[in-house]
C-alpha cells in the first residue's frame, strides 16, 4: 500500500467513526492502538511504557473526538496527541538535552584509489538475503533509530515507519515542513552510518574467517 | 570526478544535503535536472545515494514490536463510553465536523 492510500483509508475511517457509522470504533481503536503503540515503542523504548502510552492516548483521542473538526487530519491529529502522551510518560523519568547533527559529521569522507576519488563507505551493492542476517540488519536498523537524539528519532519515525507525508508530519509535531525535511535527512544520514558501519565489520569478520 | 577541483567537491556537498528530499520527490523540477546531471557524472554521489536510499528501505519496512495482546475489556468500555459523549456533544453542536 503507498503512503497516499494508507493515508485515504484512514480518512475515510475517522469520517466514519465521526458520523457514529457501525463498526467504526472497533476498527479506528484496533489500528490507531497499534499505531501509537509502534511509535511509542521506538520513542519510549518499554513495552509496558508504549502500552501505557497507546492507552492513555486512546483516552485523550475519544475525549478530545468532538474538538477534530476536520477528519482529514486525523492521523497529525492523533500523533500530537500521542507525541505528548509520550512526553508526560518521559517526564517521570529521564529528560534529554537537545542535541544536533551536523551535515559534516554525516557525510563520508572520500579517498583515492587508482586515480578515481572513492568514498571511504561499505559496499551496500548486495545486502544480505538469508533470513538470519535480514533479522541482524533489523536489530542494527531498531538500535540506531532508538539512538537518534529525540527531535530526529520522532520525525523519522512519523515519516519512514508510520508513513505520515512531510505536511501530516509538521502539523503533528507543530513544526514547519523545512524544519522535517531538515531533520528526517539528518535522521536517515545518522541511520544510514550506522547500518554503513555494520556492513564494514561484518566484511570485516567475513575476510577474517576466510583467512583462518 | 576531479579530484583537485574545489568546485566540484562544493557541488557534491549541495548535492548531499538534497538527497533526501530528491529520494523523497519534494524537490522541484530544475533541482532534479541538476542533480541527476551531477550523478550521472559522479560516481561517488550515486554510490552514496544507493546506500542512502536501502536505508530508507530497511526503515520503512521496519515494524518496531506487535502489541502483547488484546485491548482491556474495562478500557474499551470507557473508550466505548467517551466515543459517545463527543458524538453527543458533536449532534449538539449541530453536525459540526462537516
Ligand atoms: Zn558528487
Amino acid at each position: 500500500m503507498t503512503i497516499g492510500e494508507a493515508q485515504q483509508q484512514e480518512i475515510e475511517l475517522a469520517r466514519r467513526l465521526v458520523a457514529g457509522e457501525p463498526g467504526a470504533f472497533e476498527r479506528f481503536v484496533e489500528l490507531f492502538r497499534n499505531k501509537v503503540f509502534q511509535y511509542s515503542l521506538l520513542m519510549c523504548g518499554h513495552h509496558e511504557d508504549a502500552e501505557e502510552v497507546a492507552q492513555d492516548a486512546l483516552f485523550k483521542v475519544f475525549e478530545k473526538l468532538d474538538q477534530l473538526r476536520e477528519p482529514e487530519r486525523i492521523r497529525p491529529w492523533v500523533f500530537r496527541i500521542a507525541r505528548n502522551a509520550c512526553l508526560m510518560k518521559r517526564r517521570k523519568s529521564v529528560f534529554a538535552p537537545a542535541q544536533e547533527l551536523s551535515l559534516d559529521e554525516l557525510m563520508p569522507q572520500a579517498g583515492e584509489d587508482g586515480g578515481q576519488r572513492k568514498l571511504d563507505i561499505a559496499d551496500w551493492s548486495n545486502l544480505p538475503e538469508e533470513q538470519a542476517l535480514r533479522a541482524e540488519l533489523q536489530r542494527v536498523v531498531r538500535q540506531a533509530i532508538e539512538e537518534l537524539p529525540e527531535n530526529y528519532k520522532t520525525v523519522l519515525i512519523l515519516r519512514d515507519i508510520e508513513g505520515l507525508s512531510t505536511a501530516e508530519t509538521a502539523e503533528a509535531l507543530e513544526v514547519s515542513e523545512e524544519v522535517v525535511k531538515t531533520r528526517l535527512h539528518r535522521a536517515r544520514l545518522a541511520v544510514r552510518q550506522k547500518l554503513d558501519w555494520y556492513l564494514r565489520s561484518r566484511r570485516g569478520r567475513q575476510t577474517a574467517e576466510r583467512a583462518n | 570526478m576531479d579530484p583537485g577541483s574545489h568546485g566540484r567537491e562544493s557541488e557534491c556537498k549541495r548535492i548531499f544535503a538534497l538527497l533526501s528530499e530528491y529520494l523523497d520527490a519534494e524537490l522541484p523540477a530544475d533541482s532534479c535536472d541538476e542533480i541527476e546531471a551531477h550523478l550521472k557524472d559522479c560516481p561517488p554521489c550515486l554510490e552514496f545515494l544507493e546506500s542512502l536510499r536501502k536505508t530508507v528501505e530497511l526503515c520503512r519496512g521496519f515494524r518496531p514490536g506487535e502489541l502483547p495482546g488484546p485491548l482491556n475489556e474495562a478500557v474499551r468500555r470507557e473508550l466505548w463510553e467517551r466515543y459517545q459523549r463527543a458524538l453527543r456533544a458533536r449532534s449538539s453542536a449541530g453536525g459540526a465536523g462537516t
